[in-house]
């Protein structure tokens, strides 16, 4: 398989404003050669005008941008000819498969041969077989990103941008779709920048996440470190669900902290973040006990609710002081004769604990 | 049998009406052309073998082929700017389209015939800068009847064509710039392939009303450009020759049928983008 050129990425300072709208402010990151990275956010928080302006569709209002150290910034978007693939396909209704991943080639101005060539190798690799000579309209919508994925990859370009790709997909196609961006990327080494809304996306498919929210930068950082070590409460939530614990009595131990909640003493360990008065823990990481136990931390709660999820079940609970907790627990862990409003104890080992 | 809905029956007026005013006329039509001035086909063979006719069935193939290729030609670059254009441009392309729309053909007609006539405005001007020193014969001539009829039907192709490139995805035209696509190659080998349906559809309906055009052609043409129209006009009201305007008429009226049918066919609905 052959591998292709991959870039550097670089944004300083990147701001865009519409108006009096501050769309972005402030963004610098670096995407290195071969990575893929993952612009996460909700909507409206800038992911999508990061990756136009990235792409050069649309122009910063500050900052610089660079490829492999080269200034960038002022780089129309055909003379970058970054690949993009686009939510809703955005194939060229009036050719056909075949014609769609030609067409950057042609661009190039490549010879017949090599196009031949290289739109027969690129159909293969993503599948498509067969399919070559079909229009698009004739095509369902998982083969149709297919092919605008082996149109953004055929001519080989330093980096590869996709627009919420997959948000049209059905939840089964989506995996299959997800498996197979992260083949190619495997495959081919390119720079991927991959723009979701999808949290669960994100840290399935990137070596490095980056959050936005109202057009700043929250974090940038692999998947596992954003989701265990989020810097802010914004991140924390925005990745899944979390306890969040505001605590009083902060005082630094030698092997960490310790802190009171609702007249529990409470240790932590390891030191994540820097010591404040918001303790947030995972709910996967709470367990539920019936009586208290007898080394970590627990709080004393009341069960709310109870719901089956198959190999789990999300547990609500409100502590003594009406403070909602979620807690995660494999079902085959789950103490048995359960009812609502029972008294139990949600517990957790002192280094999960966040300060956020 | 299936029963007609009773819905049938609100629009049932209508159809009378078009039934009473179109279509018994036209029965009448085709019952001149095969029985004036005696029974039998000797109208149509008179229609497609005398050389006046047929030079007139020429001139109307070459006017509606001319008028056509400009009218959506120019309809294009309008329509281009009416949907993609700056929202000051886009108002201003809009009156530009609609305020002649609403005035009456005659109007529109005699307004050219006071602009390009030889003691026209246009003339008048040229003369007195000194760019001519004859007048130049811009009516009563095919020039004229094209320039009026083109005006004309520049709004009728504009709808279709404004139709269809407001269907074109933007992001087929980004994805093709991003690929390094310049602005050239992605106007010609993507946005006006994409927009194929809505030209297509434009030149039909341009060709299909130019076919019949009799006002336009019958002040600017001033008698010299005569159109088939016009022709039949001619026959009924001012030569008793009833059967051959009536002929013509059947011709015209399969001409324009068979274009219509083909317009159906390819603009059919449903095709997805």
């Amino acid at each position: 398989m052959r591998k292709i050129k991959a870039a550097e990425i670089g944004a300083e300072a990147i701001g865009k404003s519409f108006g009096s709208f501050a769309a972005l402010t402030d963004i610098s990151l670096t995407i290195g050669r071969g990575e893929f990275v993952t612009l996460l956010g909700p909507s409206g928080s800038g992911k999508t005008t990061f990756l136009m302006i990235l792409a050069g569709f649309e122009a910063a209002t500050t900052g610089r941008l660079t490829l492999d150290g080269h200034d960038l910034t002022n780089t129309p978007a055909e003379a970058r000819a970054f690949g993009m693939v686009f939510q809703g396909y955005a194939l060229f209704p009036h050719m056909t498969v075949e014609q769609n991943i030609a067409f950057p080639l042609k661009v190039q101005g490549r010879t017949d041969s090599d196009i031949k060539r290289r739109v027969g190798e690129m159909v293969e690799m993503v599948g498509l077989g067969g399919h070559s000579h079909k229009r698009p309209s004739g095509l369902s919508g998982g083969q149709q990103q297919r092919v605008a994925l082996a149109r953004a990859l055929v001519y080989d370009p330093p980096v590869l941008l996709l627009d919420e790709p997959f948000s049209a997909l059905d939840k089964n196609l989506r995996g299959q779709m997800q498996d197979e961006v992260k083949r190619l990327h495997r495959e081919l080494g390119t720079t991927f920048v991959f723009v979701t809304h999808d949290q669960s996306e994100a840290l399935a498919l990137s070596s490095r996440v980056a959050i936005f929210d109202k057009g700043t930068l929250q974090q940038i950082a692999p998947p596992k470190e954003v989701y265990e070590r989020p810097a802010n409460r914004f991140v924390a939530e925005f990745l899944g669900d979390i306890n969040i614990l505001n605590i009083s009595d902060v005082s630094v131990t030698p092997d960490g902290a310790q802190a009171s909640f609702e007249g529990q003493s409470l240790r932590i360990a390891g030191m994540p973040g820097t010591p404040s008065r918001v303790l947030a823990v995972r709910p996967e990481y709470m367990s539920l006990c019936l009586t208290r136990p007898d080394t970590g931390n627990a709080i004393a709660a009341t069960l709310r609710d109870l719901t089956y999820l198959g190999a789990e079940t999300q547990l609500s609970l409100a502590s003594a002081g009406q403070v909602p907790l979620v807690l995660s627990v494999p079902t085959a862990a789950l103490p048995t004769g359960l009812t609502i409003g029972a008294s139990v104890w949600a517990a957790w080992p002192p280094d999960r604990g966040i300060f956020l | 049998m299936p029963t007609l809905p009773r819905s049938a029956l609100l629009i049932a007026p209508l159809i009378g009406f078009t039934v009473l005013t179109y279509l018994v006329p036209f029965l009448g039509i085709l019952r001149w052309s095969v029985t004036l001035p005696e029974p039998g086909l000797g109208q149509y063979q008179t229609a497609l073998s005398d050389p006046l006719v047929l030079s007139v069935f020429l001139r109307t193939l070459r006017i509606c082929a001319v008028v056509t290729l400009t009218a959506v030609s120019a309809a294009y670059m309008i329509t281009l700017l009416w949907v993609r254009g700056s929202p000051a441009q886009r108002l201003a392309v809009e009156l530009c389209i609609l305020i002649p729309f609403w005035i009456s053909v005659l109007t529109r007609a005699f307004g050219w015939l006071a602009l390009l006539s030889n003691k026209g405005i246009l003339n008048t001007w040229m003369q007195s800068l000194g760019i001519l020193s004859e007048p130049l014969t811009m009516v009563r001539n095919e020039f004229g009847v094209v320039v009026g009829m083109v005006h004309f039907l520049i709004p009728f192709a504009a709808f279709p064509l404004a139709s269809a490139m407001r269907a074109v995805d933007e992001r087929a035209l980004l994805a093709a710039r991003g690929m390094g696509a310049g602005r050239a190659r992605v106007f010609g080998q993507i946005f006006v392939p994409m927009t194929a349906s809505g030209i297509l559809g434009a030149a039909l309906v341009v060709f299909v009303f130019a076919l019949g055009f009799f006002v336009t052609p019958a002040i600017l043409g001033g008698g010299r450009s005569v159109m088939a129209a016009e022709l039949i006009y001619l026959r009924i009201f001012q030569s008793p020759d009833w059967g051959l305007g009536a002929a013509v008429s059947v011709i015209l009226m399969l001409a324009v049928g068979a274009m219509l049918a083909l317009l159906m066919r390819r603009v059919r609905p449903g095709r997805p983008q």
